[in-house]
Parts: C-alpha cells; structure tokens; sequence
C-alpha cells in the first residue's frame, strides 16, 4: 500500500470508505509527519490531539454510514485563519500567544465538512511577502532543492508554510489565503497545486485582514481534483461578511471533465516580459501546445496595463493594511509594551515593536497614501487604474473563456536572495496580482522543472465565479504535464 | 516624490509607529524609492474613469436593526494583555491614563 501521507485527499477519502484504513491511522501517519517536517519550520502550532479526537469521531462516523464530504482528511490551517482556542498569530510578534474565542467562516466549513486539523502553519507576517522571510517565527525552508546545490530555498509567499507542508506531505491538503499571489506563487515555488477563488466566494470573516478588497482565501493541494473538493467545503455565502457572494457552490469536481475542446484561451502578450528566463517562456509555450492538443484553440488577447498592476497594488494593498492594523493598538489583544506614560506612547511602543520591518514600511507608505494632500494623487489614482485594468480582462474575455500564463517570473531563490530591495521581491507577483485586482479566480498548476530541478507553475485565469472552467483547463495541464516529481525533503522518509 | 525625514516623521506619528532618529534616515529612503517607482501610474491617461472600490458586483446587503451577538464579556477580556488584572475581573480593559 501506498504509504497514506503521499495520498490525494479525494484517494483518501475513497480510501477510508472503503474501510482500507481507519481515519485514526491516517491522523497518525500524518502527526509523525508533522513532527518529521519540523526541520522545515512549516507548523507554528501541532495541534495532535485535536486530530485524534476529530478522527475518533470521523471513525464512528464512518462506522456508521454518516461520513460527511471531508471525513477524516487531515490539513493543515494557514495562522491567518482564526480558530477557536488554538494560537493565531499571522506570523506576528504582535499577535504572539492571541488564541482567538471563535472559529473563521472558512475553517468552521471544513470541520463541518469532517477535515481534521493538524496544526497552524507559518507565513510571511499577515501575508505581507513573497518568501515566507518576514514571518517573526523565522523563514520555512522550501522542501526542494536545486540539483547539485544544498543551499536551502524559499517556499513562496505569503502562504509558504502551507505550500512547504502540502509539498512534504505533511498534510493532505492546507488552506491559504491570496491578495496579490499568496496562494499561487508558493504553489509554484513548491510544485502543488493553488486555487485562489474569485472574491466573494469564500467568507473573508475570521480571517485575519491584510487588504480587504483583495483578500481571498483557497485550497492548496497536491491535485487540481483534490483543489476542487477543498473548495467545495470553503466556499459558501455567509452573512457576516457583507462581500461574500450569495450563490450557490457547484460540485467543483464535476467540472472536471477533462474535455475543453472549442474553449478559447487568451494568451497576454504583455506577460512576455523583457528577462524572463527562457525556461519560464518555454514553459508557457508547452501549456499552449497541450491546451491545442486538448482540442481548446490559443488566441492573443492584450492586457495592456499589465506593468501597472504591481504599482497599483502597492498602494491599495498598503492603504487598506494601514487601517486593518490600525486595530492592534495594545489594548485588547496580542502585545503591549508599556513604554512612556500616555496611551499614544503606549501605541507607538507596541506597535513598533510588535510589528516586523515590512509590515511597518507597508503601513507607512498606507498612511501617506491615504493622508491628506496625497490622497487623490496616489489613492484615488490607483483605484481609477484598478478600474482600467479590470476593463482590460473584462475586454478579453469578450475574446476567450479563460487566460493561460506563467505563475510566477521564476522557479524558487535562496533565503536572503532579494531581501535588501523590496521591489525585487514585489515582482514576484508581477502575474499573479492582475488577478486579485479584477477579483478573478486563478489556478496554478505544476507543469515542469526548471533546469536546476525546480517546479514551475502555470496559471489559468477565468471569469469571475466561473471556477469550474479554471478547474477544467487545469485538470488538462495536470494530466498533460505529468508532474510526478518529488522534493528532495519528504516529511518522515529515512 | 522624495520623502525627508520630517515626513516620515509625520507619518510615523499618523500610524502610530515610534521611529527613532536612525530609522527616519532609512525610511526615508525606501520608501521615497518605492513611492518612485509607483508613480509610473502617472503614465496613465484615467481621465473620466470612475475610480474601482470593490470587485463585488453586488449591493451591500441590509439586515433588520437587531442584535444578533453578545454576552460574550469573558471571552473578549481573555486575550486582554492588561498589566491590570483588577480591572480585567471587573470587566473592562486597562489602559495608561487619559484624563489628568
């Protein structure tokens, strides 16, 4: 048999109704895992006998003819997710030892649904990064390596202790959460699959806000099938948060046809940018040949304010994180630092030393964004580009069903590299943050190694909600592609 | 634009963020770099556009005028990181004094 931490969830799943194994042992198979994966600083919280009880009851449910859609599937939660009890700390020194007294939307779902929870993953501090380095609880190693060179790798970001996690097998599956790329660049960077949704689809309540109007929470998997399921259970209306979309949730995996004969895709040509690697390019050009080959016919689209969008990002992004920070003052939660004698000197203090480098750098280009005199030269400019760039897709897809591009500019670089010039590492998302800010859904998908043995992904746009058509292309790229490589890391082998 | 030092002052005590004297020299140039390299958006003719607040193609919804939540006191004190713990058990959060 298999050994059960290298299954898919959907095989898992199959696997415990067919009474091959018991959820109890694949909690245990994948607890030793968690623990074998520490090298990696993947998990921040091990949440073990959280995942014995939960497969206790998935067992007895099980047993009695009542599994529910994720029974006994054991994943691990990105520390953006609040959870009832447990540690949340959003890679913050901030929010160090905050155990929140309820549960996210998105997470309660999924124990709804019967996942089990193996413990809370590390990220870049409240998802501000490309490469999991500005988490206070230090960097995640990326569990590949490049041939014939040990030195250890970023995992992506801002979701990168997911990716590491899924890609070691240290969980079946992980949830993470995109605003300019998180969820798709660390897929990338690690060779899973990573599904940001459209906005709106799942609930953004409970999870802890970095820029409101781009925030979406996703599946991260080893198959776009197994991407499917997660986000069947994540998705859903919820009325406590007032962007979340009130309509029905398909079954996701029934998309999975694998026929996208007719489908028009739209190639952007100004995703060829000047330097990209010739892999990356080469790459692309082989999703384009598959997709033909699947009987779905490539046509040129333009989306000409492509250079724009990381700009506009930085502005928008920061601005709303100026606000949504405003609210970790001392007072309520996380940490206090009583320096001075008023209440501003007691702010000030906190908040300069609970919050990382980046974090303050991005909350201080918000605040003079948004401040007065620069508000409608800087703000009020990006939303009027943002408007133009959501037009620009809107235009494309007068053209084709959906848009086929490279993930990310390049396979994963070493911890340190790029981290004196924030710019550098902004362009990591250069095609990734088009998507969050038209509020479309993107999918990427692992689809070959770079010359040195590194995953590359490549990454389906659609339209807004039309999930299903992303879902179906992807499901051609995996099958095309025949990804089957492994990290050199893999949590527990000797 | 290039920020100086005061600005980042100014900003600084927006945020509510203590910089010292050392950080405001090197504030002052990452962030008048990356502000640089964000005005590139003034290439972009955006005359007559309807500035972009929301993806959401819908409106936001209204609820009757209700409480639908509470008597939760304990649960919210819990995380408190008060230095007072007398005012914590009575209920209320801790804060340095505010009015002389």
């Amino acid at each position: 048999m298999t050994s059960l931490t290298e299954l898919g969830l959907a095989e898992a799943r199959d696997g415990l109704l067919a009474k091959k194994f018991s959820a109890r042992e694949l909690a245990d198979a994948h607890i030793k895992a968690v623990e074998a994966s520490r090298p990696l600083n993947a998990y921040l919280v091990e949440t073990p006998d959280k995942a014995r009880a939960a497969a206790a009851e998935s067992d007895a449910r099980i047993a009695r003819g009542a599994a529910r859609p994720l029974e006994g599937l054991p994943i691990a939660i990105k520390d953006l997710f609040c959870t009832d009890g447990v540690e949340t700390t959003a890679g913050s020194k901030i929010l160090k030892g905050f155990k929140p007294p309820y549960e996210s939307t998105v997470t309660a779902h999924l124990w709804r649904d019967g996942a089990v929870m193996l413990g809370k993953v590390n990220m870049d501090e409240f998802a501000m990064g490309s490469a999991n380095a500005t988490s206070a609880f230090g960097p995640v190693e990326n569990p590949w390596r490049r041939r014939g060179d040990n030195r250890p790798l970023v995992p992506g970001g801002s979701s990168g202790g997911s990716a590491a996690a899924v890609a070691a097998r240290a969980a079946l599956a992980a949830t993470g959460t995109d605003t300019g790329g998180s969820i798709r660049q660390p897929a990338s960077f690690c060779g899973i699959v990573g599904l940001k949704p459209t906005y709106g689809r799942c609930s953004r309540w409970g999870i802890v806000a970095f820029a409101s109007s781009l925030d979406q929470a996703g599946p991260m998997t080893r198959s776009v099938k197994d991407a499917a399921l997660m986000l069947k259970s994540m998705a859903g209306h919820d009325p406590k948060d007032s962007t979340s979309a009130d309509m029905p949730v398909p079954d996701f995996e029934k998309a999975l046809t694998g026929d996208i004969r007719g489908l028009k895709i739209g190639i952007p040509r100004e995703y060829r940018l000047d330097g990209m690697p010739a892999e990356i390019e080469t790459l692309w050009q082989r999703g384009i040949d598959w997709i033909k080959a699947a009987g779905a016919e490539p046509v040129e689209v333009s989306l000409k304010l492509t250079k724009y969008a990381l700009p506009v990002y930085y502005i928008i992004a920061p601005a709303e994180a100026s606000s949504n920070l405003a609210r970790y003052d001392g007072v309520r939660f996380g940490l206090r630092v009583n320096k001075g004698e008023t209440l501003d000197d007691m702010y000030e203090a906190t908040r300069a030393e609970g919050f990382g480098a980046e974090v303050r750098r991005r909350i201080l280009i918000g605040t003079y964004v948004l401040s007065a005199g620069y508000y409608d030269a800087y703000y009020l400019k990006a939303q009027k580009v943002r408007a133009l760039i959501a037009k620009d897709f809107d235009d494309a897809f007068r053209r084709c069903d959906a848009l086929l591009t490279p993930t990310a500019p390049s396979a994963a670089f070493a911890i340190g590299e790029k981290s004196d010039d924030p710019i550098a590492m902004y362009l990591n998302d250069v095609f990734t943050v088009t998507v969050n800010l038209a509020g479309l859904p993107g999918l990427s998908v692992p689809a070959g190694l770079s010359s040195d043995g590194l995953p590359l992904g490549l990454q389906v746009v659609g339209r807004a909600f039309d999930e299903e058509t992303v879902l179906r292309i992807g499901g051609v790229i995996e099958r095309a592609a025949q990804f089957t490589a492994k990290p050199q890391f893999i949590a527990g082998a000797s | 634009m290039a920020l100086d030092k005061a600005t980042v002052a100014r900003i600084a005590a927006l945020a509510r963020i203590k910089v010292t004297e050392e950080e405001q020299t090197r504030l002052a140039g990452e962030l008048s770099q990356i502000l640089e390299w964000i005005e590139q958006l003034d290439e972009v003719d955006t005359a007559g556009v309807e500035p972009m607040t929301s993806v959401a193609h819908q409106k936001l919804p209204m609820r009757e005028d209700k409480v639908t939540d509470g008597g939760i006191r304990d649960k919210l004190l819990a995380n408190t990181p008060s230095d007072n713990l007398t005012a914590t058990a009575r209920g209320f959060f801790a804060v340095p004094k505010v009015v002389e």
